[in-house]
C-alpha cells in the first residue's frame, strides 16, 4: 500500500468517525419507532453515549476527582494504550471535533495563499502549543480536589454538547423558519417542495419537538471561537488549547512509531510543513516533535524526494543538518509545577465562594438521580447528554445558577419541562455517573421506598387564580402524578367583589408526597412566572438542603 | 474635474439615494400582509337517528372484545356508522404516560378492535390519535395503544405542532382554537374515552374527552369548564361514542397511577348520545348525571339526553 492510499485510509477514518459521533448524537433521542410492551419501561436501543466513554481524558479526571472508573470508560484504554505505541493517531485518524477543525483549517483562505517564508515559517512548531500542557496539568490537579473542569474543554463532550444543545436546535428553528418563509409566499409547487425538504431534513436530524435551551448563546460563542480560530493557524485548538491532546502527547514519550527524515535526499522545498496538521516540524533541520504529530501522514504523502517516512523504531537521532527529533514534551518545569498549583487551589477557592453550599440557588433543581452537589461535580462533563434525551426539553445547561463551577452543567426548569416521572433517560445516558441510573421503581418509589425527589413545589397564593381570583382552576392537580396527589384540594367559601358567595376548590401541596417533578409549574396556566412552583429543598440527593424533618432522615 | 466624470459620480450618488428613499417610501406604514388561514367551523358527525335501535348500549362481559362487539351490534353494527372508502378518525384518551391497567388511557384492547372493525366496514383509512397532556412519544408508547391501532392497520400520527388548523368554534364561551386537523379533515369520528374521577367535572368521560382535539392553552379552559366541554361537544358531535368502563379510574383522575384506584367493571358502553353516554358512565363513578354540572349543562342545551332510560338503554350482561 501506497502511503496516498494509507492517506486516504486517515481521510475515510476521520469522515466515519465524525459520523459515527454525530449518528450517537442523533440517537440520543427519544426515538419513537421503538416499540417496547405496553407499560414498560422505556430504554434507548443503543449506548448512546458510547464515545465518551472511549475518552480518556475522561476516565482520567473523574477517576481522580470520585475515585472510582464509571461504566464504560475502561473503554478508553482502547485509545489510550495504542498511544503508547503510536502516538496521537486519536487527533489525526479518529477525534471528531479534531476532524473538524482540520477541515475548516483547509478550507482555502489568505493564510493558505501566503508566499515564501511567511508561509513556512506560518507551520512550524511554536511556543504556544505548550499552553494545552499546561491547561492540562491544571485541571487534573484541580479534579484531585473534587472540582471537574476538564468537561470545559476536552474535545468530545464538548463536541457534544455543541451538536446536541446548539447546532441541532438551531437547525430546527431554521427550519421551520424557513419552511414558514417559503409557504409565506403562497406559491403552492414552492410550498409542497419546501414541505418535502423539510420533511426530509426532519426525518434525517430533527426531534420530535422543538427544544429551547437556557445560556444556549455562551454555548454557541465558545463553539463558534474554537472554530474560527482554525482560520487564524491549522487547528489552533489541537495545537495549543486541548487537554486531551496534550495528555495523548504526553503518552507519546515512548511510542516506537515516528517519522524518520533522510537529509541525504532532501531539498528542503518545505512542502512538508506546509500540509503539517499537528506543528510538529516534519521538515530537515529542525527537530520533529513526537508529541505534537498527529499522524496525519501528509508530510510523507507530499514529499516528493521521498526523504520522509514513517515507520516503526524509526531513527531519532541528529544528522549533520537536522537536529534529533524529540519526544519529550516541551514544557518548563516550573510552569507546570504553576499550573499544578493553580488547579489544586481551584476547588478551594470555588468552594469559598456562596453559590456551593452557602448560598446555593433555590432553582438549581438537578435531574433525577443526581447525586450530591459535591459528587455531582467531580463527574458531571457537561456533554449535555441528558439534555438531549430528556423528552420534555426539561433539562438546560447552567450559566450561573451552580456558581461558575457549575458551568453549563444540568439544571431543570419545570416552567419549560417537568420531569416525566415514570422517565430515566438521563441516568441511562449520562457517561460518568453524576446522575445515577435509576430504575422506574427507584424514581417512582413503591410502599416500601420512597421516591427520588428533586424539589418540593410551594402555591404562591398571590397569583394562583381560586386563591388570588376567585376563579376555579385545580390544574396542578391535575397533573400532579404522585399517588395520592401531592397537590390536594379543599372546597373553601370565598366572596367576590359583590359580596356574593363562591365555592372554590383551592389547592395545596403535601410535601411528604410531592417529588418536585414540576408538572404543576409546567401546566399552571399563570403563564409568565406559575403560582406553583418547585424549588430544591426536599431534594433526596442533599443531606442538607431539606425542609421536613423525617424527610432527611427517611431517605 | 471633467464634465463627464462629474455626470457619472453625481448620477450614481442620486441613482442610490433615489433607491434608499424610495425603498424607505415604499415601506412606510404598510400593514404587514398576514397570510388567509383556514379557519375550519363547526362539524356535526352524527348519524341519523333510528328508532329500531336504542340510544345507548351497554355490554357487560370479562371478555373485552366481547364486551364491545355486542354493544356495537346493539346500536346497530359498524355498518350503521361506517361506509365503504370512508376516513375515520378515532379518538382514544391518550393522554398520560402511563401503563394500561392503570386506567388513565383507553383500554388498548378495544382501540384496535375498533380499528379492525372500521376496515371491515370498508374504511379507506383509520386515524388514531389524540393531543396527550405528556409527552405524546411517551404517552403513545406507554399505553400500548400506538403498538395495538397499528397491528390493527390504523395509522397513529403523533400531534405534531405543525398539523394544527384554526378551527372556528363559535361556542358561549370558546372561539378560534387550533384543532388538531386529524379530527377535522376526516368522515367519521368515533370517540372513545375512558371512565374517570376528576377533581373540577366530577368525572371525565366522553365529552370531556373532546378537550384532546385541541391544542393551545387549554389549561385555561378549567376556569369556566363545564361550558368549555358544552362548546367543544357542540363543536363537533361524534359519530359514536364508544366508553371504556372496562377498567375505571375511581380517585387519582385523570391522572391515577395506583392500582388500588382503579376499578374492574369490563363494562363497555356504545351510543349514538353522547350526553346519554356520559349520563350512563357516570354511574360507574356512583355519580348523579344530574348533578354533575357538564353533562346537565349539555343536556339543557340540547346536545342530548341526561335520561338515558327514556332516551333509550339497552344493557347487555354476560
Amino acid at each position: 500500500m501506497t502511503i496516498k492510499s494509507v492517506r486516504n485510509l486517515r481521510r475515510i477514518s476521520q469522515v466515519v468517525f465524525f459520523l459515527l459521533f454525530f449518528w450517537l448524537i442523533l440517537k440520543t433521542n427519544f426515538d419513537v419507532d421503538l416499540s417496547p410492551a405496553a407499560g414498560a419501561e422505556i430504554t434507548l436501543p443503543y449506548p448512546v453515549s458510547i464515545a465518551l466513554q472511549f475518552d480518556p481524558l475522561v476516565a482520567l479526571a473523574t477517576l481522580l476527582s470520585s475515585g472510582t472508573l464509571y461504566k464504560g470508560l475502561l473503554w478508553s484504554l482502547l485509545i489510550l494504550i495504542p498511544t503508547i505505541f503510536l502516538g496521537r493517531f486519536f487527533c489525526g485518524w479518529v477525534c471528531p471535533l479534531g476532524s473538524l477543525n482540520h477541515w475548516i483549517s483547509e478550507i482555502p483562505g489568505e493564510r493558505l495563499q501566503r508566499k515564501g517564508k511567511r508561509k513556512i515559517e506560518s507551520n512550524r512548531y511554536k511556543k504556544y502549543q505548550r499552553i494545552k500542557y499546561y491547561i492540562l496539568f491544571f485541571f487534573l490537579a484541580a479534579s484531585v480536589t473534587g472540582t471537574l473542569q476538564v468537561g470545559l474543554l476536552d474535545p468530545l463532550p464538548l463536541l457534544a454538547r455543541s451538536l446536541g444543545t446548539v447546532v441541532l436546535p438551531t437547525t430546527h428553528t431554521a427550519a421551520i423558519g424557513l419552511l414558514h418563509w417559503i409557504s409565506s409566499w403562497g406559491i403552492a409547487p414552492l410550498s409542497y417542495a419546501a414541505q418535502h425538504v423539510y420533511d426530509g431534513i426532519s426525518l434525517l436530524l430533527l426531534s420530535f419537538r422543538q427544544v429551547h435551551f437556557h445560556a444556549i448563546l455562551t454555548l454557541a460563542a465558545f463553539f463558534a471561537l474554537i472554530l474560527i480560530f482554525n482560520r487564524v493557524h491549522t487547528r489552533f485548538w489541537c495545537r495549543a488549547i486541548c487537554p486531551l491532546g496534550a495528555l495523548l502527547g504526553i503518552f507519546s514519550r515512548f511510542a516506537i512509531f515516528g517519522l524518520e527524515k533522510d537529509e541525504s535526499t532532501c531539498d528542503q522545498c518545505g512542502l512538508c510543513l506546509l500540509s503539517c496538521q499537528g506543528g510538529d516540524n516534519p521538515d530537515v533541520g529542525a527537530a520533529w516533535r513526537q508529541p505534537e504529530c498527529q499522524l496525519c501522514l501528509n508530510c510523507q504523502a507530499v514529499c516528493p524526494q521521498g526523504s520522509l517516512k514513517f515507520k516503526f523504531f524509526p531513527n531519532l537521532k541528529a544528522g549533520a543538518d537536522n537536529p534529533a527529533s524529540t519526544q519529550k514534551v516541551d514544557i518548563s518545569r516550573r510552569k507546570l509545577v504553576a499550573s499544578v498549583a493553580g488547579g489544586l487551589v481551584l476547588a478551594p477557592l470555588l468552594r469559598s465562594g456562596d453559590a456551593f453550599a452557602a448560598n446555593s440557588d433555590p432553582l438549581l433543581i438537578r435531574p433525577p438521580g443526581a447525586t450530591a452537589e459535591d459528587d455531582f461535580l467531580a463527574r458531571c462533563i457537561r456533554c449535555g447528554q441528558c439534555m438531549r434525551v430528556c423528552p420534555n426539553n426539561a433539562l438546560h445547561p447552567t450559566l450561573f445558577q451552580a456558581g461558575l463551577e457549575g458551568l453549563w452543567t444540568p439544571l431543570l426548569i419545570p416552567r419549560i419541562g417537568y420531569c416525566e416521572p415514570t422517565c430515566t433517560l438521563c441516568g441511562q445516558v449520562c457517561p460518568t455517573g453524576a446522575i445515577e441510573q435509576l430504575t422506574m421503581k427507584q424514581k417512582v418509589g413503591d410502599k416500601e421506598t420512597a421516591p427520588n425527589r428533586i424539589g418540593t413545589a410551594f402555591i404562591d397564593r398571590g397569583r394562583c387564580l381560586p386563591w388570588a381570583m376567585g376563579r376555579s382552576c385545580i390544574v396542578c392537580e391535575e397533573w400532579c402524578p404522585t399517588s395520592p396527589k401531592a397537590v390536594y384540594l379543599k372546597e373553601e367559601i370565598t366572596t367576590d367583589r359583590q359580596g356574593n358567595e363562591v365555592r372554590l376548590k383551592r389547592p395545596y401541596i403535601d410535601p411528604d408526597l410531592c417529588t418536585g417533578c414540576g408538572a404543576c409549574e409546567y401546566a399552571c396556566p399563570v403563564v409568565d412566572k406559575p403560582a406553583v412552583y418547585v424549588t430544591a429543598v426536599g431534594e433526596s440527593r442533599s443531606a442538607t438542603n431539606q425542609v421536613l424533618l423525617q424527610k432527611g432522615a427517611r431517605k | 474635474m471633467r464634465r463627464r466624470e462629474f455626470i457619472t459620480r453625481t448620477g450614481r450618488a442620486l441613482a442610490v439615494a433615489a433607491v434608499t428613499g424610495g425603498t424607505g417610501l415604499f415601506f412606510h406604514d404598510r400593514e404587514k400582509k398576514v397570510g388567509e388561514e383556514l379557519v375550519w367551523r363547526a362539524r356535526d358527525f352524527a348519524v341519523p337517528p333510528d328508532s329500531k335501535f336504542p340510544v345507548v348500549a351497554m355490554s357487560r362481559n370479562k371478555d373485552h372484545l366481547t364486551a364491545l362487539r355486542r354493544a356495537l351490534d346493539a346500536v346497530g353494527g359498524i355498518g350503521r356508522f361506517v361506509q365503504r372508502g370512508e376516513k375515520v378518525t378515532i379518538k382514544p384518551n391518550i393522554g398520560w404516560d402511563r401503563a394500561p391497567e392503570q386506567a388513565a388511557d383507553t383500554n388498548p384492547i378495544l382501540v384496535g378492535e375498533m380499528v379492525r372493525q372500521c376496515l371491515a366496514a370498508g374504511a379507506r383509512e383509520v386515524v388514531v390519535t389524540d393531543v396527550s397532556c405528556n409527552d405524546p412519544r411517551r404517552c403513545f408508547l406507554r399505553s400500548g395503544i400506538k403498538a395495538a391501532a397499528e397491528e390493527a392497520g390504523a395509522l397513529v400520527p403523533l400531534p405534531n405542532e405543525n398539523d394544527f388548523v384554526r378551527a372556528d368554534l363559535s361556542g358561549r364561551l370558546l372561539t378560534v382554537w387550533p384543532v388538531l386537523k386529524h379530527f377535522l379533515e376526516t368522515d367519521r369520528l368515533i370517540n372513545m374515552p375512558i371512565t374517570k374521577q376528576h377533581s373540577l367535572t366530577s368525572c371525565t368521560i366522553g365529552m370531556k374527552n373532546l378537550y384532546g382535539i385541541l391544542g393551545g392553552r387549554r389549561n385555561q379552559l378549567h376556569q369556566e369548564i363545564d361550558q368549555s366541554i358544552v362548546d367543544l361537544a357542540a363543536f363537533c358531535p361524534p359519530t359514536l361514542t364508544v366508553v371504556d368502563a372496562t377498567h375505571v379510574l375511581t380517585r387519582g383522575g385523570p391522572q391515577g397511577g395506583s392500582l388500588d384506584d382503579v376499578a374492574i367493571h369490563d363494562s363497555v358502553i356504545c351510543a349514538t348520545d353522547q350526553v346519554a353516554a356520559d349520563a350512563r358512565a357516570a354511574q360507574f363513578l356512583e355519580l348523579v348525571p344530574d348533578r354533575v354540572g357538564h353533562i346537565r349543562l349539555a343536556h339543557r342545551a340540547g346536545l342530548g339526553q341526561i335520561d338515558y332510560h327514556a332516551a333509550g338503554y339497552q344493557e347487555i350482561v354476560g
